[in-house]
């Protein structure tokens, strides 16, 4: 309980120095002191990346934790199942098809091609040999560099390349208020998760122990991988792909807490919401005044975190 | 009572089991042995409706286990197979309380606690309730697994060679259990087992299969004879009556051609 406390204090520093870090000179003073350009600063730019940055990183690790337990591996989560490269594919066609649809309307489009792209690495999971864990996350990766072949020569041929290099890299630096109440949705979707907890839990322990216990296996994996696509499809229309956030969270409420997901949720939304806040705030300062967006900094210090968990005696059971 | 009527299973053209009429009677432990392929375990994944079979009907105190409501079926009946891999970083304790899961769905009650208390203390775990699954020995993980099936508290409870991975301590243990399951508790066990002697000495009941087939069935002292032995296994076995037990010698086979 303390180190959660510890997580939480970590957490709320991180979400208020980030509320005042930027170009733009803010301060709590002049927010306190009634400041009208100043709470205007907040309201528009601040409060809404902040707040866009914690949903995000809160449901990317909750999505990455669904994703393991469900596909009954360590190393999967979103971007190692194909299913943030069938998002994109998804959002590619709708903007080609339906160039005149209500983002939402792309979005739903894209969330149905992240189902798709998670179902399929279910069902290649389930017809081969899983000689070892590292073949889950290569089957995954495998499949979303096909997927995402494809995407790359459709927007290549269609001159979209640049949209699509958005949905692939994260980046915080255009949300203001009104381009990222989407992601609202994601984070009540992931959230969702925590209901049925015990359901998704038990759906880890593979189809046997479920059947077993009376559980419908098939229901729960299609509506644990429904959350993970359209909170993926969210995401990564909103603000972009963001790596390694839902692997490494998930791991590390894993090591504190364990995988019985009515503990585990909690601890991982804040971890994933903490990781993502620390990388974006890194990201404002360490170039300042210029930004590097939170996809290219979780890359570099979420791969560390990883190699960490790798190398640790985590993963030597496998 | 569980009733085997007809049941078939194939793979395109093998069939792996083939017509199996069969009675398993309430209460008691009921051994399944037989030779490897011979469709032990494939006959006993059925009955857990765990796989579905090719034809062929098994009810279970008349319940039809393939129509059945899954959840409903999981208050009379568990069902635990062998080589369970968990990848899951679960204690003890929940593993064993997700037993609870078709009587509560998740809400422990008081007496939902009891049960997980009384299983991890049947199975000798109570000191071991707060470890993660992946920091125990084999063993103590296979045991983990008997407890949560004993937690389910159903009245059938079909186990698929649960002496795998277990020495001989906690074999003749976990033989012990299954026992104090059907005679303390009036569980009603059926187990599939590849050593002959513990079937002997520990079931009330053993069906003998080979090739897809029921091919005996009787008290142990029925079939534990050498000619029921080579009908079974292939093998000449001398058997040797030892304190009341039928003990089956086999270790040394004459030369073969």
């Amino acid at each position: 309980m303390t180190r959660t406390a510890a997580a939480l204090a970590v957490f709320i520093l991180l979400a208020v120095a980030s509320l005042f870090a930027g170009v733009s000179d803010l301060t709590p003073g002049a927010v306190l002191a009634g400041d009208p350009a100043a709470i205007n600063l907040l309201l528009t730019s601040r409060a809404p990346r902040t707040i866009a940055v914690v949903l995000a990183g809160g449901s990317v690790a909750i999505a990455g934790l669904i994703m393991q337990m469900l596909a009954r591996n360590r190393f999967a989560e979103p971007s190692t199942s194909g299913t943030v490269d069938a998002a994109s594919l998804g959002m590619l066609c709708a903007t080609l098809l339906l160039p005149d649809m209500p983002v939402i309307v792309k979005m739903m489009v894209a969330a149905a091609f992240a189902l798709a792209g998670a179902g399929l690495f279910m069902g290649v999971l389930a017809r081969i040999p899983l000689s070892s864990p590292l073949v889950t996350p290569l089957v995954g990766l495998m499949l979303g560099n096909v997927i995402g072949a494809a995407t790359s020569f459709i927007a290549y041929r269609y001159d979209l390349l640049q949209s699509l290099a958005a949905w692939s890299n994260g980046d915080f630096s255009t949300i203001l208020r009104g381009r990222y109440e989407l992601l609202w949705v994601a984070f009540a979707l992931a959230a969702l998760a925590w209901f049925t907890a015990d359901r998704l839990t038990v759906a880890g322990l593979g189809r046997d122990f479920s059947v077993n216990l009376g559980l419908n296996y098939r229901r729960v994996l299609l509506f644990g991988l429904s959350i993970v696509a359209m909170v993926t499809a969210m995401v990564v229309t909103t603000v972009g792909m963001i790596p390694f956030l839902g692997l490494v969270a998930p791991n590390l409420a894993s090591l504190a807490l364990g995988d019985n997901m009515r503990r585990a949720i909690p601890l991982t939304a804040l971890l994933g919401a903490g990781l993502a806040l620390a990388c974006d705030l890194l990201g404002r300062l360490v170039n300042y005044p210029f930004e590097i967006p939170i996809g290219t900094m979780m890359g570099v210090i979420g791969s560390m975190l990883f190699l960490y968990l790798l190398l640790g005696k985590r993963f030597r059971a496998g | 009572m569980i009733e085997i009527r007809d049941v078939r299973k194939s793979y395109g053209d093998t069939a792996v089991v083939q017509g199996v009429n069969l009675t398993l009677p309430r209460g008691g432990v009921t051994a399944i042995i037989g030779p490897n392929g011979a469709g032990k375990s494939t006959l006993l994944t059925m009955i857990g409706r765990l796989l579905p079979m090719s034809g062929g009907q098994i009810l279970v105190d008349g319940i039809d286990v393939a129509h059945a409501a899954s959840h409903a079926l999981a208050r009379r009946l568990s069902i635990l197979r062998q080589d369970n891999h968990i990848a899951a970083r679960l204690t003890v304790r929940d593993l064993v309380a997700f037993g609870r899961y078709p009587h509560s769905h998740g809400r422990l009650t008081r007496e939902d606690g009891v049960h997980v208390a009384r299983a991890l203390d049947f199975l000798g775990l109570t000191h071991l309730a707060d470890r993660f699954l992946d920091e125990l020995s084999g063993g103590q993980r296979q045991r983990a697994h008997v407890a949560m099936v004993v937690c389910q508290d159903t009245d059938y409870i079909l186990l698929d060679e649960p002496l795998n991975n277990l020495d001989m301590k906690h074999a003749v243990g976990m033989m012990q259990l299954m026992r104090r399951m059907a005679d303390d508790l009036g569980k009603t066990i059926v187990v599939v087992l590849h050593d002959i002697n513990f079937a002997s000495c520990y079931a009330d009941h053993i069906v003998a299969m080979r090739d897809g087939r029921v091919i005996r069935e009787g008290a142990p002292a029925a079939i534990m004879t050498a000619d029921a032995m080579r009908a079974i296994y292939d093998i000449d076995m001398h058997i040797e009556k030892i304190g009341g037990d039928r003990i089956g010698v086999f270790y040394r086979q004459p030369a073969r051609d």
